[in-house]
């Protein structure tokens, strides 16, 4: 196992390489001069030049290039402009944000969706199915800030159900002394039972967003994969064999539907990172995507190699987490690893 | 899993959901907190608590504006519906107790019960040393100061302890109101000085993320891009003691949240919203919406007038003469501008700036200018506008776009991205685009300076150059510095009427900032940049 695992690191570093310099030439390649836009709206062309020295932005970019790699080593991610903060501190403030409502979602998500999957999978063409259809369907149709504005019209405006979109806690609770960064887990640590209420509060709303976006390839996948197994010949001979139905949908059916849709969910994992930066954007949410869009928009390119690199690393141990589990639940593939 | 267990689980998910939705148990610190402090919510928020630092963005101007003193301060008057406006021409003392303005110098006497946040008295040296920095940390403070020829260290002068002398370099008119923008404030240069290192003697780092002055709010907590919490400074002398004890500003990014936010009682105060949301929010008269003209501002259509077709002043006319104005008034703005078009034929030229100039939308006449400047067929070009602002800009040159259409030009629309936009600008390639340029400084003669003037500055943005517009400015700039009332009206109403009939930027408006807030606060005040001044508010 441990021999594995070093493996897949080992094959890991050459890709992070690979992005490190490919995040650093595709910042570079962005239109817009830094140097104008933080000069201000009334500098002159000294001024200007005054600011892109003191970025550093007239070096060659080699040696630009070699600098950054060097602060990298030490891990120093460089400062945003934009924000006037450390990369390094950033990320590690925003990541939980992101983590704790992706996570979160994708909880709901599955929680709903695999059921859902199931059932549609044992009943095909019933009342479920369809049910299972239609809000699949509809979930992945819409686009998230949507969703996201719709909730929040209908729940925050209209019955006043939600709290006020506005981040992570009510303006007027502070935040929990940092353990984990998820605030769920922290307010609990602290025992302040009000503000965990208000994380919770808080949190629904974005999670729900995400988890309805989500919903579709986790059920739709599940129940393909719950339908290709259910026709399967030792599901057939389960039954003959008379074992009760339950025996035979949990214990063997779903066990051995369950790879596809582990694949699944790393990949819905990754693409809800994505979804992220527009619902953080309509809830006012702290996290790491709509930092990024925000230092991307003002060609700030520190933490946009930060936050691509902080990605790269992200999905590595992503997948080397999906693969761990795979072992876990295929016997085959830890015979062949 | 059966079907009655999974509705089972799903009810009870349902419930567990609507749990924290019920309403919170209120204690009563919680309410006590609410009503002494104000809620602010904007799109963008500071990137650096210092005007001073390197590429400070307009947010941050707001922090600095409310947490440092400046030596002196304007007095308010009765601004349009009488909202308390800042008078151009009257100054207090806020640092200082009193000053004397002699022919070339200013001397100001200092309060001698100032201190800044951490309990050292404010003294002549920390201003000399505030003032220094200003004119020496380079960038946009130093462009600033130089506005008022306020640009050598040597220029300020410690007397004693509690006093300082500001020595003019020329006779300038805006030496004065120019220390009274937010740029000449007063930092606590002992506190910075043990922060500064060898890299950054002037301690801008430090800066950038607290609070070194003696204003009337200090910043305690600040996260970039998501929130600012700034506390009452109790001791503070600038003025009568303000009475908001606590200001949270929330960066909301998403416009339609911000209004909602507001109007369901939740924030205080909101700007930044589109025109649509404020006029909407103005009739059904849940809030209260203030609009003030910008002061010194215009947005306009510029042409590059160096290169063909519109180095051609026909050319040029006949395009302010195809303009949609009350068009983009209604469409674009709601109403919400004061328009800078149309004027009457014989209404004569004011002292005054902006004041709107004769033409109005006449297709007939613009085609006839075409046909005398020899391109009645028409011809293509670009326009181009700032994504940054595209919640106005895009409509506006979609209607430009259509009308010129129907004089021949035929005209692609290139969207900048607002990181970009400031090189474009520099580059003075785009033939044909809109912008805004609004002055801090509400004088005619610095507009026309920035903007018309033949030492092609950034805002010269149409490269336009006349050595008869060169002389008027110039001539107002000295008649203003010296006193000569009767040349200074003749050469503003010359710059005036030479920038209408030559064209080379033409007027649409003048903007509205549009500031919505929760009824129960008042004591809003208009600055000339615009952003909130905490210290004349009032909750309850």
């Amino acid at each position: 196992m441990l021999a594995m695992i070093g493996k897949r690191l080992m094959f890991a570093i050459p890709s992070l390489i690979g992005v490190v310099i490919v995040t650093f030439l595709l910042t570079r390649a962005l239109p817009g001069d830094p140097a104008a836009y933080f000069a201000g709206p009334a500098a002159t062309k000294e001024a200007v030049e005054q600011i892109r020295k003191k970025l550093g932005l007239d070096r060659p970019l080699i040696e630009q290039f070699f600098r950054y790699t060097n602060d990298l080593a030490h891990g120093d991610f460089g400062n945003s402009l934009t924000t006037g903060q450390p990369v390094a501190a950033e990320i590690r403030n925003r990541l939980p944000a992101s983590a704790e409502l992706t996570l979160l979602g994708l909880i709901v998500s599955i929680v709903i969706a695999i059921p859902l999957g199931v059932l549609a999978a044992t009943r095909p063409g019933s009342w479920v199915d369809h049910l299972c259809r239609v809000t699949t369907t509809a979930g992945v149709s819409l686009p998230v800030f949507f969703t996201g504005l719709v909730l929040v019209y209908l729940f925050y405006f209209q019955l006043g159900w939600s709290p006020a979109p506005l981040g992570r806690l009510d303006v007027f609770y502070s935040a929990p002394p940092t353990v984990t960064g998820f605030y769920l887990i922290d307010t609990l640590i602290a025992r302040d039972f009000e503000a965990w209420r208000s994380a919770l509060s808080q949190l629904i709303l974005p999670a729900t967003t995400l988890a309805i976006f989500s919903l579709a390839p986790i059920a739709r996948m599940t129940r393909a994969s719950m339908l290709a197994v259910l026709a399967s010949e030792f599901v057939r001979t389960a039954r003959a064999s008379g074992l009760s139905p339950a025996t035979v949908i949990v214990t063997y059916a779903f066990r051995n539907a369950m790879l596809p849709v582990i694949t699944t969910l790393s990949m819905v994992f990754s693409f809800l990172l994505g979804a992220n930066v527009l619902v953080e954007k309509v809830f006012a949410w702290p996290g790491i995507g709509s930092y990024a869009v925000e230092a991307l928009i003002s060609s700030d390119f520190a933490p946009v190699q930060g936050f691509v690199l902080t990605m790269a690393v992200m999905y590595v141990l992503l997948n080397l987490v999906i693969d761990i589990l795979y072992g876990v639940i295929d016997p085959r593939v830890r015979l062949e690893g | 899993m059966k079907r009655r267990d999974f509705l089972k689980s799903v009810s009870g998910l349902a419930a567990g959901a609507a749990l924290p939705a019920m309403p919170a148990v209120v204690s009563s610190a919680y309410a006590d907190a609410r009503s002494e402090t104000l809620l602010i919510v904007s799109e963008g928020g500071p990137n650096n608590l210092d005007i001073h630092g390197v590429g400070t963005n307009v947010p941050g101007y707001e922090v600095s504006w409310n947490c440092y003193d400046r030596l002196i301060s304007h007095e308010m008057k009765a601004g349009p519906g009488g909202v308390p406006y800042y008078d151009r021409d009257k100054f207090k003392g806020e640092l200082a107790e009193e000053f004397k303005i002699d022919d070339m110098s200013v001397t100001f006497k200092l309060k001698k019960n100032a201190k800044f946040h951490d309990g050292t008295p404010v003294t002549a040296k920390d201003v000399k040393w505030s003032l220094d920095r200003a004119v020496s940390v380079g960038g946009f403070p130093t462009f600033q100061m130089s506005a008022g020829s306020l640009t050598k260290p040597e220029q300020f002068v410690v007397i004693d302890e509690y006093t300082v002398r500001v020595d003019f370099l020329k006779k300038d008119r805006l030496t004065v109101p120019d220390l009274a923008v937010i740029v000449p404030c007063i930092v606590n240069s002992e506190l910075v000085k043990k922060n500064a290192s060898e890299k950054d003697p002037w301690g801008l780092e430090f800066t950038k993320q607290q609070t070194a002055g003696s204003g009337a709010y200090k910043v305690t907590k600040w996260t970039a891009g998501t929130e600012v919490i700034m506390e009452r400074n109790d001791d503070w002398v600038g003025g009568p003691l303000p009475k908001i004890k606590r200001v949270i500003w929330r960066m909301v990014p998403q416009a339609g949240n911000r209004r909602a936010l507001l109007e369901r009682g939740d924030a205080d105060i909101s700007y930044e919203l589109p025109n649509k949301d404020f006029q909407e929010m103005k009739a059904n008269g849940k809030l209260n919406v203030v609009s003030l003209p910008f002061s010194n501002g215009i947005q306009y259509i510029g042409m590059n007038v160096t290169k063909p077709p519109f180095d051609n002043p026909k050319v040029r006319q006949a395009v302010a003469y195809a303009l949609p104005y009350q068009k983009i008034m209604d469409a674009v703005m709601f109403g919400l501008a004061n328009p800078m078009f149309g004027a009457p034929a014989d209404k004569p030229t004011e002292v005054a700036w902006p004041q709107p100039h004769k033409y109005n939308t006449d297709i007939e006449k613009a085609k006839a200018l075409m046909a005398e400047a020899g391109v009645a067929g028409g011809f293509e070009t670009t326009i181009s506008f700032d994504l940054n602002f595209a919640g106005v800009n895009e409509p506006l040159c979609v209607l430009v776009q259509e009308s010129l259409a129907q004089i021949g030009i035929k005209t692609t629309i290139n969207k900048v991205p607002g990181a970009n936009w400031r090189t474009e600008l520099n580059k003075k390639e785009m033939p044909l685009f809109t912008n805004v340029f609004s002055g801090w400084l509400d004088y005619p003669e610095y507009f026309f300076y920035w903007c018309y003037h033949g030492n092609n500055s950034v805002f010269n943005t149409m490269s336009y150059k006349s050595a008869e517009m060169d002389k008027l400015i110039d001539g107002a700039r000295t008649a203003a510095a010296t006193g000569d009332k009767a040349t200074y009206e003749t050469d503003v109403k010359g710059f005036v009427d030479l920038a209408y009939t030559d064209i080379p930027r033409i007027p649409l408006y003048q903007p509205f900032v549009n500031v919505a807030m929760q009824k129960n606060i008042s004591g809003y005040q208009y600055w000339f940049h615009r952003r909130l001044d905490y210290r004349a508010l009032v909750k309850g």
